[in-house]
């Protein structure tokens, strides 16, 4: 799905951001990106929904290979994938409404059609109230909320993450966690960057640690796909449970993260 | 399109006064270039209506049968360079320049001056060359005496239409030149000013052409107004001239007009145009 190969990345004036990284984040996958300040994150991030390209190696993404990237095809392949900033990158001039439906405009999608789509991700986001809200009359989690529903009112195969936490209180940050945990469970893969390590030690997702531009752990279990494949089923029951609101819980059994080294 | 329509509209809704301002800036760069164009034009007709004296007068040996001159004139009327051709007999040169001299009436008698016919020449055959080709030709005939056209009066009012001509150009081309920097860098600060909306709008999968209509849309219209405020403003100082000479100067003619406006049009077009092709290049 999403595919990585001895990728380097060197910007003109500040050098090496990315030193032959080699990843890949299967489909329905929780991945987190974690690592100090200017170890890679976002680069490796922006390589991914392309709006860099390496100077080295391959990304290949649903699909569509950087080494044969065409201007067109960058603009098909972000319609198959949802992208949250720590900013929100929302436009202030519209309401939440019009942001989510926005993305929605720009496919060419039946206008017939938006509306409804648009209330149902803004129900799901939790924002059905406050769809006439513009972005500076909403908290800073709500804001985020409305990102990630227009992340994923194209019905993305990935939701791509990039500090969604980083400019949000604890409770808004929870809130916010927790929708993407939802996301995930409901079968699409999220790879979010974060520094927050309390957000990865409570939960059991796979890690991938950068520093210096290389990736310099990754907590692949053998264990993961067993565990997401939990997650879904135990979704899955509680939306036939009429409960579809209700995220299932982490397992209490969750261990502290332990990075390993590859 | 539609969207496009209301992209446009939310754009000038959310800065009314940076369209306003591009729409006067767009204005006041072509009405610099629509003066000048005043200038150039009333200058042109000026020198025109001076071309338009440059005749051949050929005379005509006394005796002469009439039927041999009316068929040189046949002749000549049939040239490439010729508009207009007449015969001016003994009695209609005297009677001329008696008109002409005025007080000196009394000078010239009866049987004095000869006959002579009398060539006009095409507005694009009074240059030196061929005024000169064309006397030769009419003095080349035996019953011609002399042919006179005022070789030096041609020539400096050829090289003041070749000067007049030459700075009109360059003077033009500066003013142009200056409008279109004026005009691009305008609408490339409206194209900055949503430097985050176009990344949004890449981000969420909008296709170059997706991000580029609004902007070509706006510029078209920022141009179109600028070019009808061009042309007010110009009809504006025209009158104020004409009000101050106390006559009436040229004006464009509609279809050049018409040609301004679709030049702020197409400035407006190709400046949105560029400012965005560079800008997407970037994200």
């Amino acid at each position: 799905m999403i595919r990585l190969v001895e990728v380097s990345k060197a910007y003109p004036r500040t050098g090496l951001a990315l030193d032959d990284v080699s990843v890949h984040v299967a489909k329905g996958e929780f991945v987190f990106l974690t690592g100090p300040s200017g170890s890679g994150k976002s680069t490796l991030l922006k390589l991914v929904f392309m709006e860099e390209r390496p100077t080295a190696g391959e990304v290949r993404v649903s699909g569509v290979n950087s080494a044969t990237l065409k201007r067109g095809d960058v603009a098909r392949l972000r319609r198959k994938l949802g992208v949250v900033f720590q900013d929100f990158r929302l436009l202030d001039d519209r309401t939440a409404h019009a942001n989510v439906a926005f993305a929605l405009e720009v496919t060419g999608a039946p206008p017939t059609a938006i509306p409804a789509k648009v209330n149902r991700l803004l129900t799901q986001v939790g924002l059905a109230s406050k769809a006439q809200a513009f972005p500076r009359e909403l908290s800073g989690g709500e804001q985020q909320r409305v990102a990630i529903a227009r992340a994923l009112v194209n019905d993305p195969f990935v939701l791509i993450a990039d500090e969604p936490t980083g400019n949000l209180d604890d409770r808004a940050t929870r809130g916010v966690f927790q929708l993407l945990r939802e996301i995930n469970a409901a079968g699409t893969a999220v790879v979010m960057a974060t520094h927050n390590l309390e957000l990865i030690r409570r939960s059991d997702y796979r890690t991938l640690e950068m520093l210096h531009g290389r990736l310099v752990a990754d907590t692949t279990d053998p264990s993961v796909a067993a565990r997401a494949a939990a997650r879904r089923a135990a979704h899955d029951a509680a939306a036939r449970a009429g409960d579809a609101g209700a995220s299932p819980a982490a397992p209490d059994d969750t261990p502290d993260l332990r990075l390993t080294a590859q | 399109m539609k969207l496009a329509l209301r992209e446009v509209l939310l754009a000038v809704r959310r800065a009314p006064l940076l369209s306003a301002l591009g729409v006067v800036t767009i204005a006041f760069s072509l009405f610099a270039f629509g003066l000048f164009g005043l200038a150039a034009i009333n200058i042109r007709d000026a020198l025109r209506r001076v071309e338009e004296r440059v005749e051949i007068r050929a005379f005509v040996a006394d005796a002469t049968p009439v039927e041999a001159v009316a068929t040189a004139m046949g002749d000549i009327g049939t040239f490439p360079e010729v508009a207009h051709v007449d015969y001016v007999s003994p009695d209609s040169a005297l009677a001329r320049a008696r008109r002409e001299l005025g007080e000196f009436a009394d000078v010239f008698e009866a049987g004095v001056l000869p006959g002579s016919i009398d060539i006009r020449l095409k507005a694009d055959a009074r240059d030196p060359q061929s005024v000169k080709a064309v006397a030769a030709r009419v003095g080349s005939y035996s019953f011609i005496d002399d042919v006179r056209y005022g070789e030096d009066w041609v020539t400096k009012l050829y090289q003041l239409r070749t000067i007049a001509t030459i700075v009109g150009l360059v003077l033009g081309l500066a003013f142009a030149t200056v409008a279109i920097i004026i005009i691009a860098t305008t609408i490339r600060m409206a194209v900055l000013a949503r430097e985050r909306e176009i990344s949004i709008m890449r981000l969420v999968g909008a296709t170059d052409a997706f991000v580029r209509s609004p902007f070509l849309i706006e510029g078209f219209v920022k141009g179109v107004l600028g070019g009808f405020l061009a042309l007010l403003l110009t009809w504006l100082a025209s009158s104020l001239i004409d009000r101050a000479l106390g006559f009436q100067t040229a004006f464009f003619a509609p279809g050049a007009a018409a040609m301004g406006v679709l030049a702020g049009a197409l400035i407006g077009l190709a400046g949105s145009a560029l400012s965005v092709g560079r800008h997407l290049r970037r994200v």
